[in-house]
């Protein structure tokens, strides 16, 4: 591998200038001439706008203009849109209310914007924001699954009666209801999945600038995926034809999810500088990132599993609501669909899955992709069903498990997914035996003398990531292919630039990238360097999410490098004079096998620039660029084991131990993947004990501050104890499946598993705060 | 923030002059509450009267039976310094608990007295142990200082100088801090004073600010254990009731943090 190949825990190259702040977010960059805008949200979660009154404001110091929703919609500007069609079951289209950038007439949840200041300074339009007078007419709300599907609740849009914007299906109902026939036991589960709030630690930023004499814009946003809002601000907001629009997303501060879409403040911020003629910058505080940025998860399920004599699974059965907020996120439909639902098999042979799926509105923060994205919620509910189940049963759950545990690869689940390999056995074996499962009957008895509470949970995940072969996800409603790009460019003197259409902010790939092409050439990696994130230099890509930019965009750089090696190696045998096929690349030098002639890649690459003498017919310059597309998707999986301990007189959950034992196919970086480990683990466990996005009834948010919202901190954490066991992914040419979601996916199962054993009670909801933990170990 | 005026005051005469100078003046300590406050602009002072750098009110004095903290005084020098760690261990562990090191690095014990956070925890230790807060007027005993949420009884301008810890018998303090602000949920700070008296001081809990419990009290006052708190029952109106925890849940946790901290004292 060498010491900077694949494999290798190289240190990361990016982690100087981000630990030495000398990192460049957006809110770093200041242009000529630039404004400020501040935005005015709406205090009611629901309300007509009956009018707005700048007129006070404009006369204000410093005030450059008071822009409001009907004016951004008089301009034509449009309206956000979903990017993936979901069909109801009784095949009608799914049914979207528009969505405005600013809201010209009615405003559908807290924080949603009517008007905004652009001003000389930030201070400036909050000074002028507090004088524009809005005249509110409150409606009534809805802020919760059970409210919005009420016969007689407030209803939020026209166009989706019921407040509902799709009842799906998915599986085969009658064999689901043939399996629970023949059943000898069912178990039952109602649960809910938590909203969460991503709180990326740089909030949302927005520099546009529009050039009058070239009618160009340039936004500095940040994005996960500036390729992807280039295409959807010129396509469907007619802000500027591509050509005319240039997006750069410098370095940005972790988005896990929430910075993939394309948010109503950068819009406004296109738009109102081409109005005022001058830069504009927004940047979000704390307050606006809770109230605006996508939340995730937030469902209520019932389900139910059918089992037969031998406690082997026959069917499942689930029907889920899934709280989408105010209005319809760009790839939120997808979410509760495509990405949940087609993970309910779980690690299990299971023969029937039907599931089926009703989305609804409610007068909240839209819902969408966060950290796993519907994998969780799949996960979450299958793990707890089989915990529930091994309880029932009156089986070990570990012994449930590994009897139902599918071992034949390629497996065809009855929910679209192919597995294409996996090892579900090998995890749980290395994980039972990192936390020493045996041994834990005594360890449980031992607490219990001293007066605590001591459970183990499982969760064997499995996800679906490496998103995706376009041809599948089109013919499943997606409005984009999902492929990757990458440009390969050895500059005259041999050094490298790889562009990619992936986009890092925080995944480390200024690190990984390098070490393909280091394992590859023999290259130092101070050699290469990584160029992503601006639309004016890498020519188009998908970004990342899904955990996939290795598995998609690495696979992209790859492709190139072998057409670029395979260019270097005709020039090196031309000036050789050996045979091409007998070129191997070594230490960063062309070789000719079995002899000691070789020429270093510098004198290649200065060859092919020069062009003095190259085979006849061939084209100067040594470039070559690849587009990528998955055969399918890639399934990382593992087995989590908690052990907690629970004190019954506070209700307050300790951790004993956690261990984690993943396969993620192979790994390129250890290092960083433990750090994605790390980070995942924590928001699933954060998920399960500490995070949730709460609204009163009224639709007024209780958690919009860190003084209510409890994010994760490290002491709330235990040591993780982390593990792998491979099997390589047969999908890509490196065998890679992706971590960055796996601990998110997998981990609230665990811990909620661990409490409810501890507890000895069953029913327990997300998340599992000391008092409701309380509650439960003392309720009747 | 909205615009404000910004004094460094080197006295305490000083301070109260400019503040009285002031349209609408505020003393600014360790800044952890009003920095905040002001960024949210749910605060517009026209000046702000820094008392952090003035010698006369930061540091810590044990003479006798009497701990003085001066009033703009870090937590971290509390929770540090082992004069303070010798006589009363709890007020020193107390100090340890708040915020996190940047926040007992500046916030400061009169800033927090003065602010009265119904979850701070050093007016639990004022309450329980019977503390005189003095300030640049008088000396005003912990009972009749604390009147409610975020209000006291010093008057404006007022300035608190110092708080006089008288040194007790034995002292604890537990706190179940809220998991996302890290205030205490609950906090309870249990005394036996070496007249024999004992307080016990609830903070958190109560819709009303810092309180003191009469039944723990007595029970305590029988037979100072853990165990004797056992029987006392709590009752949960009046009490808190949030995401993060119920008024009965609240109660509970009355009874076991007073137990807890009963176990500290020895
Ligand atoms: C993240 C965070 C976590 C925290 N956690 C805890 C915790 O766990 N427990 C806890 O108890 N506290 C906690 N605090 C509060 C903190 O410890 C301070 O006690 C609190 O902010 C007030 O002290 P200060 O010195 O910062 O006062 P400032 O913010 O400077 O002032 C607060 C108020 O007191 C007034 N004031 C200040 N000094 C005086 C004086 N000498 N005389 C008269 N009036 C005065 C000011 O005018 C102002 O109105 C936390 C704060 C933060 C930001």
């Amino acid at each position: 591998m060498g010491v900077e190949g694949i494999g290798a825990s190289v240190v990361r190259k990016e982690d100087k200038r981000f630990i030495t702040g000398k990192g460049r977010y957006v809110d770093d960059i200041k242009l000529q001439g630039m404004t400020y805008a501040h935005f005015i949200r709406s205090p009611h979660a629901h309300a007509r706008v009956r009018g707005i009154d700048a007129s006070a404001a404009l006369k204000m110091p410093g005030v450059v203009a008071v822009l409001n929703g009907k004016q951004i919609v008089d301009d034509k500007v449009g309206n956000l849109i979903c990017g993936w069609a979901i069909t109801s079951k009784d095949g009608s289209p799914m049914k979207m209310g528009a969505w405005p950038a600013m809201a010209p007439e009615t405003v559908r949840f807290v924080g949603q914007a009517v008007a905004v200041v652009i001003a000389e300074s930030k201070n400036l339009a909050r000074d002028a924001a507090e004088a524009v007078v809005v005249d509110y007419e409150e409606l009534p709300a809805v802020a919760n699954v059970a409210a919005s599907i009420k016969s007689g609740a407030p209803q939020l849009h026209p166009e989706a009666p019921g407040n509902q914007v799709y009842d799906w299906v998915i599986g085969d109902e009658n064999a689901v209801n043939g399996a629970f026939a023949k059943a000898a036991n069912v178990v039952k589960l109602d649960l809910t999945n938590n909203r969460l709030a991503p709180n990326a630690m740089e909030p949302r930023s927005a520099i546009a600038d529009y050039d009058a004499a070239e009618e160009h814009f340039t936004l500095y946003t940040t994005s996960q995926n500036p390729h992807v809002a280039r295409l959807v601000l010129s396509a469907f907001y007619n802000i500027a034809p591509e050509h005319k629009l240039r997006v750069i997303a410098p370095d940005v501060g972790g988005g896990f999810g929430s910075k993939i879409y394309i948010y109503p403040e950068e819009m406004v911020a296109l738009w109102a500088s081409k109005r005022v003629g001058r830069p504009v910058k927004w940047t979000g505080d704390r307050t606006e990132a809770f109230l605006t940025d996508a939340h995730g998860r937030d469902h209520v399920t019932h389900a139910e599993m059918a089992f037969d004599k031998d406690n082997k699974i026959l069917g499942l059965r689930v029907k889920t609501y899934a709280n989408f907020g105010a209005y319809m996120s760009l790839f939120s439909s997808s979410v509760p669909t495509y990405l949940y639902a087609t993970l309910l098999s779980g690690q299990y042979n299971i023969p029937a899955i039907h599931a089926e799926v009703i989305g609804v509105y409610t007068n909240t923060t839209p819902v969408d992709a966060y950290r796993g994205a519907g994998r969780p919620e799949a996960s979450y509910l299958v793990e707890r069903m089989m915990e529930t189940a091994a309880r029932q049963l009156k089986v070990d759950p570990a012994e449930l498990r590994r009897r139902n545990f599918i071992t034949q690869f390629p497996h065809q689940t009855p929910v679209i997914m192919a597995y294409d390999t996996g090892d579900f056995h090998a995890s749980l074996d290395a994980a039972m035996k990192a936390i020493d499962y045996a041994g834990f009957a005594a360890r449980k008895a031992k607490a219990k003398s001293e007066g605590k509470l001591r459970g183990i949970g499982l969760s064997c995940y499995i996800e679906a990531c490496g998103i995706a072969p376009s041809k599948a996800v089109g013919s499943l409603g997606a409005g984009v292919g999902l492929w990757e790009s990458a440009e390969v460019r050895v500059n005259p003197v041999g050094t490298i630039e790889i562009l990619t259409g992936s986009h890092s902010h925080g995944q480390g790939h200024e690190t990984t990238f390098c070490q393909l092409v280091a394992d590859r050439l023999g290259v130092p990696i101070s050699q290469v360097s990584i160029v992503h994130g601006d639309t004016d230099k890498v020519q188009f890509g998908m970004g990342t999410y899904g955990s996939r930019s290795a598995a998609v965009g690495l696979t992209a750089i790859l492709k190139a490098m072998e057409k670029m090696e395979a260019k270097a190696k005709k020039i090196a045998a031309h000036a050789l004079e050996a045979s091409e096929a007998d070129i191997v690349i070594e230490n960063g030098e062309f070789k000719v096998t079995g002899t000691d002639k070789s020429i270093a890649l510098p004198m290649v690459a200065l060859a092919a620039y020069t062009a003095h003498n190259l085979p006849d017919g061939m084209e100067p310059g040594l470039k070559e660029s690849a587009f990528y597309d998955p055969t399918n998707f890639t399934f990382p999986a593992g087995a989590y084991i908690c052990e907690i301990e629970v004190d019954p007189s506070t209700g307050k959950t300790n951790f004993v131990n956690f261990v984690a034992a993943d396969d993620f196919g192979r790994l390129i970086n250890p290092m960083i993947v433990e750090g994605q480990v790390h980070g995942g683990l924590a928001q699933g466990i954060g998920q399960a004990l500490l995070e949730h996005a709460v609204y009163d009834a009224n639709g007024q948010p209780v958690t919009a501050s860190f003084m209510d919202y409890t994010m994760p901190r490290a002491d709330d954490l235990p040591s993780f104890k982390l593990s792998h066991t491979t099997t390589l992914c047969p999908g890509n040419p490196l065998g890679i499946k992706g971590c960055g979601e796996a601990g998110a996916i997998g981990a609230s199962a665990a811990v909620i598993n661990a409490i409810t054993d501890a507890i000895g009670k069953n029913n327990l909801e997300m998340p599992a705060t000391p008092d409701r933990v309380w509650r439960t170990i003392h309720a009747a | 923030m909205y615009e404000t005026n910004y004094h460094r005051a080197s006295s305490v005469d000083e301070a109260a002059a400019l503040f009285a100078k002031g349209k609408e003046a505020k003393y600014l300590a360790g800044g952890h509450t009003l920095i905040p406050v002001m960024k949210q602009r749910l605060a517009g002072p026209s000046d702000v009267i820094d008392l952090a750098r003035i010698k006369e009110l930061v540091g810590i004095e044990v003479a006798g039976d009497t701990v003085t903290v001066k009033a703009a005084t870090p937590h971290y020098d509390v929770a540090a310094s082992d004069a303070v760690r010798k006589a009363i261990p709890a007020l020193s562990s107390l100090a340890s608990q708040i915020g996190d090191p940047a926040v007992r690095h500046r916030g400061t014990i009169g800033g927090s007295l003065a602010n009265n956070d119904p979850a701070a925890d050093y007016p639990a230790a004022a309450m329980a142990l019977g503390a005189t807060i003095k300030t640049n007027k008088r000396s005003i005993a912990a009972d009749d200082f604390f009147k409610g949420l975020f209000s006291t009884a010093l008057q404006d301008g007022e300035i608190i100088t110092a708080v006089s810890f008288p040194v007790p018998a034995k002292a604890g303090y537990a706190k179940f801090p809220h998991p996302a602000s890290r205030f205490a949920l609950t906090g309870v700070f249990v005394a036996k004073a070496k007249s024999g008296d004992v307080r016990v001081a609830v903070t958190g809990a109560s819709q009303s600010g810092v309180m003191r419990s009469a039944a723990i009290e007595a029970a305590l006052k029988a037979n100072w254990a853990a165990s004797a708190v056992d029987g006392v029952s709590v009752s949960s109106s009046g009490l808190l009731s949030d995401i993060h925890g119920s008024s009965d849940y609240r109660a509970n946790l009355i009874k076991v943090m007073a137990q807890r901290a009963v176990t500290a004292a020895g």
